[in-house]
């Protein structure tokens, strides 16, 4: 559903990505792994329009989105939840949710269905987004991405800050999302143990470059290049 | 002989005034983050356009309403034309683009209608009220004044804070990138929000008019005690804005009793460096602290 | 001006660059006066117009360019200089210790307002000064015996002196002094841009935090610089004041330092080459409208704003190109060059 054909950006004077190739299929998690600055969240800010690339092509759906607008991109079913969660701190939880669904109000989810699958949510549905934990916010942010019913799903390193429980709670979140509502998930993560526990594949980048796309066995299996790339 | 009632109630009117000038440069800051320099001089624009209007029609209210729809389109084109380019440049350059507009504004006015003040209608009589036998000098139309620009705030407020538009204008202006995920036409939240602000401010310079005359320069002052009234009030403040202008157009509504008229603006500049040193983020602050 | 003996006896500034600025004001002042000689009077008075809208442009391109700081007030900074001078002469005083204490006053207000400035961010600090430049020429009319108010104050053309004969023009003599002032604006700005002070500056400027990481006091230099800048501009006032003998605050209003802002943004901030082109525009563009103006038979109301309108669509025009400036315009180039020489 999510294709990645020879994708190449730059950021500032550095090639952040060079030639990456990577296919996403709906109801499954493909999990970018890589140290930092190995390209993982210009990846995911490529594909969602906020960065022009500069070579290769992203399509969404056969749709080529390659040089469309964010908020088109968005609008096809396309959500990205990027680094640092990205919930509006001075909006409430309500207001962040409502936002979610506002170009597509007629099959928008309403926050009570996302207060049924998050209800720590709906105890604070008035407050201000700041207010929030980092677990909370988190869940807010992958809540109001699913509020616009998606197909696909970016998630750039959810589990950044969070303590170990909620990081495995928010990951089998993922992971059930994937499956019951069959989006086309792309997880970036630095953890790369828990990201591949809910994967279905992994992708592992260094510099800019895919060094290796299999199955998350064979890359937990591989010690070199656990070691090499993945740091344990 | 300058009466301390009448210097407040003078002061509480151009309070109104500066709020309305107050309130569209924090809409322009919260949006995009720019301190519309030109704003007077849009305003200047958006009030010749409705003294010309008054002229030939002989209505002030079509004349009111011809400043109002100026002002939405001058906003709308203001924002597309010239700040779109400029909103993720430093922002040195929009400031340099803003007062580019202001001296193409204030020239084009003196090409156009000269530079000779002229006379522009108040809305109501300018004849101050006689209270119990004594005579004050506030008249209906600084009631006027001061109601229009209650109600535009009021407006304002009511439209941020409980319709979709506003829901749209706020994310765009907390986090643009973020609302741009969510599917919020960016770009045309900006237009918006500059296109509510120059409204904002074509109420002021019709309010204004008819006690400061109408010529290219005589709107500049009142830019300035905007300016100063926001930054006091917090600039990412609405409430603040009005507050700041009320506290404002008292303290120079006393300044220019007491010490005379000349040092007005001498007065605005001393409140706008106390301000921005012993305080800089204003009455009421928002934003948080610089990361490093 | 202490900062810069400091900084020459502690070697900041090379003995090199100090013999190339002594060059550079020798060859200027050489070519001026070739110039003076050939033009007739009315040019003279162009000359000495270029003159003092150099010493102000001067002054405020190296403050916005070098330093990061924008100042809408310079206007008001030059009105200071012009009054000063006029006061002075007024009470007695000859025109060169008049000037000298004309650029003096400013950078004794200078100091103040530079550490007040040095405190504030780029919209912060722009619509301060904007405020000062509205505030101030209001001034002139709550003094009105001292300032004499909307007609301003006059004094007499300086004299020629004796030993330049009979037949040497009062303009040549304005155009002389003009340029003398502008000379020393140009030797003390050369001198301050290419040493370790204009580095620190330009440090400063670009990342604060890091530069005072670095050890350097990034407010106090911000303020040497607002204050050297507003000495230049106080100059160029009082220059302005020897030249055309008289001052009104309507000279000085917001305008002035608008169209000063013209000047430094079309010829380069932080550039001194740049400030001359600059003072060229300002002075020639005026004439060259009054012209065709003349020539469309344009009517008063148009002509009179025709220069600054032009101002207006420029200084837009030349943000819109360049939306880093043109200084970061011109380091976006080089990194471009440089990127593609790394990549063969």
């Amino acid at each position: 559903m999510l294709r990645l054909d020879g994708l190449t950006t730059d950021y500032g004077a550095v090639r952040a990505l060079v030639g990456v190739s990577i296919s996403v299929e709906p109801g499954s998690v493909t999990a970018v792994l890589g140290a930092n600055g190995a390209g993982k969240t210009t990846l995911l800010r490529t594909i969602s329009g906020l960065v022009r690339p500069a070579a290769g092509t992203v399509s969404f759906e056969g749709l080529d989105i390659t040089r469309a607008r964010v908020e088109d991109i968005v609008r096809r079913g396309l959500a990205h939840v990027p680094e640092g969660r990205g919930v509006i701190g001075e909006l409430t939880v309500e207001e962040n949710l409502r936002l979610g669904g506002l170009h597509n109000r007629a099959t928008a989810a309403k926050p009570a269905e996302i207060y049924a699958m998050f209800p720590r949510l709906e105890d604070r549905r008035t407050q201000p987004a700041t207010r929030l934990s980092g677990g909370e916010r988190q869940m807010l942010s992958i809540g109001r991405a699913l509020v616009a019913r998606p197909k696909a799903l970016l998630l750039d390193e959810p589990s950044l800050g969070l303590a170990p429980r909620i990081v495995a709670q928010i990951m089998s979140l993922i992971r059930h999302f994937a499956d019951s509502l069959g989006l086309a998930v792309l997880l970036v993560e630095q953890n790369a143990a828990s990201a591949l526990s809910i994967a279905h594949r992994g992708v592992v980048l260094n510099l800019g470059r895919v060094v290796a796309d299999q199955s998350p066995e064979r890359l937990l299996g591989d010690e070199q290049l656990r070691h090499h790339y993945l740091g344990f | 002989m300058t009466n301390f009632i009448d210097l407040t109630l003078s002061g509480v009117t151009s309070g109104a005034v500066y709020a309305a000038v107050a309130l569209a440069l924090v809409l322009i800051w919260r949006a995009t983050r720019i301190i519309n320099f030109a704003q007077g001089a849009m305003l200047m624009l958006t009030t010749y356009i409705a003294s010309a209007v008054i002229t030939s029609t002989g209505s002030y209210v079509i004349g009111f309403g011809a400043a109002l729809a100026s002002g939405l389109l001058l906003g709308a084109l203001v924002e597309r034309v010239l700040i779109r380019p400029v909103e993720n440049a430093p922002e040195l350059t929009a400031v340099i683009v803003a007062l580019g507009l202001y001296t193409v504004l204030i020239s084009l006015a003196g090409m156009v209608w000269g530079a000779t003040p002229r006379a522009f209608p108040p809305a109501f009589s300018i004849r101050g009220y006689d209270i119990g036998g004594t005579h004050v000098l506030f008249a209906p139309n600084d009631t006027f004044i001061v109601l229009v620009v209650v109600a535009i705030a009021g407006i304002l407020a009511l439209l941020f804070r409980f319709t979709s538009l506003g829901l749209q204008l706020r994310a765009a202006a907390f986090n643009s990138e973020v609302a741009q995920l969510l599917g919020v036409r960016v770009g045309r939240m900006f237009t918006v929000g500059w296109a509510l602000a120059a409204l904002t401010g074509a109420v002021a310079g019709v309010l204004v008019a008819p006690s400061v005359f109408l010529a290219p320069n005589n709107f500049d002052p009142i830019m300035i005690s905007g300016f100063v009234a926001a930054v006091l009030g917090g600039l990412d403040s609405p409430p603040g804005a009005v507050v700041g202008a009320m506290l404002l157009g008292l303290a120079l509504s006393y300044v220019g009793g007491y010490a005379g008229t000349a040092l007005v603006p001498i007065a605005a500049l001393v409140v706008l460096v106390v301000v921005l040193m012993v305080r800089p983020t204003g009455l009421f602050p928002t934003t948080s602290e610089r990361r490093v | 001006m202490s900062s810069l003996a400091a900084a020459v006896r502690t070697g900041h500034v090379g003995t090199s660059t100090l013999a190339r600025s002594l060059g550079l004001v020798f060859g200027v002042a050489l070519l001026l006066l070739l110039l003076s000689n050939w033009l007739g009077s009315y040019h003279e008075l162009q000359l000495a117009d270029g003159a003092y809208y150099f010493a102000a442009l001067a002054g405020l391109s190296v403050l916005i360019g070098l330093s990061g700081q924008i100042s809408l007030g310079h206007g008001a900074f030059m009105a200071v200089g012009a009054y000063a001078v006029m006061v002075l002469v007024g009470h007695g005083w000859a025109l060169l210790p008049a000037i000298c204490a004309a650029a003096a006053v400013c950078v004794v207000i200078g100091v103040p307002v530079g550490a007040a400035a040095s405190r504030l961010r780029g919209p912060y600090l722009a619509g301060a000064t904007l405020a000062f430049a509205v505030g101030l020429p209001a001034l002139a009319d709550r003094f009105p015996a001292t300032l004499g108010g909307e007609n301003g104050l006059t004094i007499n053309p300086p004299a020629v002196p004796a030993w330049l004969g009979a037949n040497f023009s009062l303009e040549e003599w304005q155009a002389w002094i003009a340029c003398a002032g502008a000379l020393v604006v140009l030797f003390v700005l050369y001198n301050l841009v290419h040493s370790g002070i204009g580095r620190s500056l330009r440090a400063g400027r670009d990342d604060e935090i890091a530069a005072s990481l670095c050890g350097l006091n990034v407010a106090r230099q911000q303020t040497a610089a607002f204050t050297i800048s507003a000495g230049c501009a106080g100059l160029g006032g009082g220059l302005y004041a020897a030249v055309l003998n008289l001052a009104t605050p309507s000279a000085f209003s917001v305008t002035l330092s608008l169209s000063l802002l013209t000047g430094v943004v079309v010829g380069g901030l932080g550039s001194l080459a740049g400030a001359a082109w600059g003072a060229a525009l300002l002075v020639l563009l005026p004439t060259w409208t009054t012209s065709l103006a003349g020539s469309l038979s344009l009517n008063t109301n148009v002509q009179g704003n025709l220069p600054f309108a032009i101002y207006g669509v420029v200084l837009i025009a030349v943000m819109l190109a360049w939306p880093t400036g043109i200084h970061g315009g011109l380091r976006a180039a080089a990194r471009f060059v440089s990127t593609r020489r790394r990549r063969r």
